[in-house]
């Protein structure tokens, strides 16, 4: 049954131990299956971006023209939301689209782990960019920054009820921006597994279950684009909001 | 909020095995108590062989969230590394590059079509001046050429009209000398005719005979 076990696609499993620390129940560490593709997803970017571009080629080949149009992408991304000052941040957006937007492809073929399922992964992305624009925000702005909180033209009297809600949309934008990538991840795998694993299941029906089987079929198939489209969507989401933050940072006021 | 999430991870993979597998096991946990569920879970997970090492669902295991935080943080700083330090200002290079040599390329051009343009402007004057100069000789010429005629014509006017003069003068002259003679001439002949016919006769009165008739 595990063949068609939505769950099992999410398992980590250790693939050598590195240490426990703290006894038995103590914190475990190991270079997992997300680890192996963690690394893969490095691997895929770095080698292709530096590779592809080391020709250094005036007139771009097909393979360099990707790794441009990724960078432009980007950097028009970075400078129309945070303008040209946000542009010290591009590294980090880049290394943040290309991450997500890897990470979910690589999970998009069959057997491979998908690093973005995993609540934890999304959140510690997320909780970067949050703590990068609290820092930048007070290190650069110092107190002002709290403007933020504070938007300009609101008045006095309405002020009470303004800020405190401010507050919460910026304090909750690590968990929206962390479980909309993972939710839309897992659920997206979730669904697809379900469907195609109808099809397992019905297959041995008899000649009904094998023809309706291919229903699911179908919607394997639309589900599989589906899932590309959002393996895609959810990088640029990821990031573009990552822009908006920034600019939060660079300019408080509204 | 830690039990919260907890609970929940208890309770999904529950929900999601019993969806999918519709154990009569799996689908009594989703109404039991938290430890009840718990104790079940693992024994429909051991059940149906699966790997669920903790009964937890996956992405909410926190025993798998080291290993997940230690990973990310290596390679998330390696690739921010590498794209900061490698990657981007390579390719941030060459797009540079090429935009440099865009500019300048366009630059060049404009520099050329400037020259060119020149070279234009100064050709039409160079061909605007010639077309004057050549104008200029040729009306010269024309005018030259008009003078020298008119002079040749008047003077072989003159010289025709001197000699149609002169000629008209001698025509004239003949013309009174013969008319002169005529008389003499009408005299000498009445001399001889009348001479021959009546006998002879003086020159005198023959030449008053001719005046008469002539009145």
């Amino acid at each position: 049954m595990a063949g068609t076990d939505p769950i099992h696609q999410f398992v980590i499993e250790d693939i050598f131990p590195i240490a426990t620390i703290g006894g038995e129940d103590g914190l475990h560490l190991a270079f997992t299956n997300s680890a192996l593709f963690m690394v893969a997803t490095v691997a895929v970017i770095s080698l292709y971006l530096i590779l592809s571009s080391s020709g250094k080629r005036l007139i771009p080949n097909r393979v360099q023209l990707l790794s441009e149009l990724l960078y432009e992408f980007v950097a028009n991304m970075v400078r129309s939301s945070a303008g040209t000052e946000g542009m010290k941040f591009f590294p980090l957006v880049f290394s943040l689209f290309t991450f997500i937007l890897v990470a979910n492809m690589l999970g998009m073929v069959p057997y491979f782990f998908t690093v973005t399922s995993h609540i934890i992964v999304t959140f510690a992305l997320s909780m970067l960019v949050f703590l990068t624009v609290i820092v930048y925000g007070f290190v650069k702005n110092g107190p002002k920054f709290l403007k933020l909180f504070v938007p300009a033209g609101v008045p006095g009297y309405i002020l009470p009820i303004v800020t405190p809600i401010e507050v919460i949309s910026f304090l909750s934008r690590p968990i929206s921006l962390s479980v909309r990538l993972f939710g839309n991840i897992l659920a997206g795998h979730i669904t697809l597994k379900v469907f195609t694993g109808f099809m397992v299941t019905m297959i041995p029906l008899g000649f009904f279950g094998a023809a309706g089987s291919l229903l699911p079929l179908l919607m394997g198939i639309a589900l599989t684009g589906l899932e590309f489209l959002v393996a895609a969507v959810q990088a640029y989401v990821f990031a573009v909001l990552t822009c908006m933050y920034l600019n939060d940072a660079i300019h408080p006021s509204h | 909020m830690a039990g919260l999430i907890v609970a929940q991870a208890q309770e999904a993979p529950a929900e999601n095995t019993g969806e999918t597998m519709q154990s009569e096991t799996t689908m009594e946990v989703v109404g039991d108590e938290l430890h009840a569920a718990e104790e079940e879970l693992h024994e429909a997970t051991e059940l149906h062989g699966d790997e669920h090492a903790t009964g937890v669902f996956p992405p909410f295991d926190p025993a798998t969230f080291g290993s997940q935080l230690l990973w990310l943080a290596i390679t998330f700083a390696a690739l921010y590394l590498l794209m900061s330090r490698v990657a981007l200002p390579q390719i941030g290079g060459i797009l540079a590059d090429r935009r440099g040599r865009i500019d300048a390329d366009l630059k060049a051009a404009e520099e050329s079509r400037q020259k060119t343009d020149a070279a234009i402007a100064a050709y039409e004057e160079a061909l605007a001046s010639a077309r004057a100069k050549a104008q200029g000789i040729a009306s010269e010429s024309r005018d030259a050429i008009a003078a020298d005629l008119a002079a040749k014509r008047t003077r072989v006017e003159a010289d025709l009209a001197a000699k149609v003069n002169a000629a008209e003068a001698g025509i004239t002259q003949t013309k009174t000398a013969a008319l002169a003679h005529v008389d003499e001439i009408a005299a000498e002949t009445a001399q001889a005719v009348v001479s021959q016919l009546v006998g002879d006769v003086s020159a005198e009165a023959a030449r008053s005979a001719v005046a008469k008739v002539k009145e």
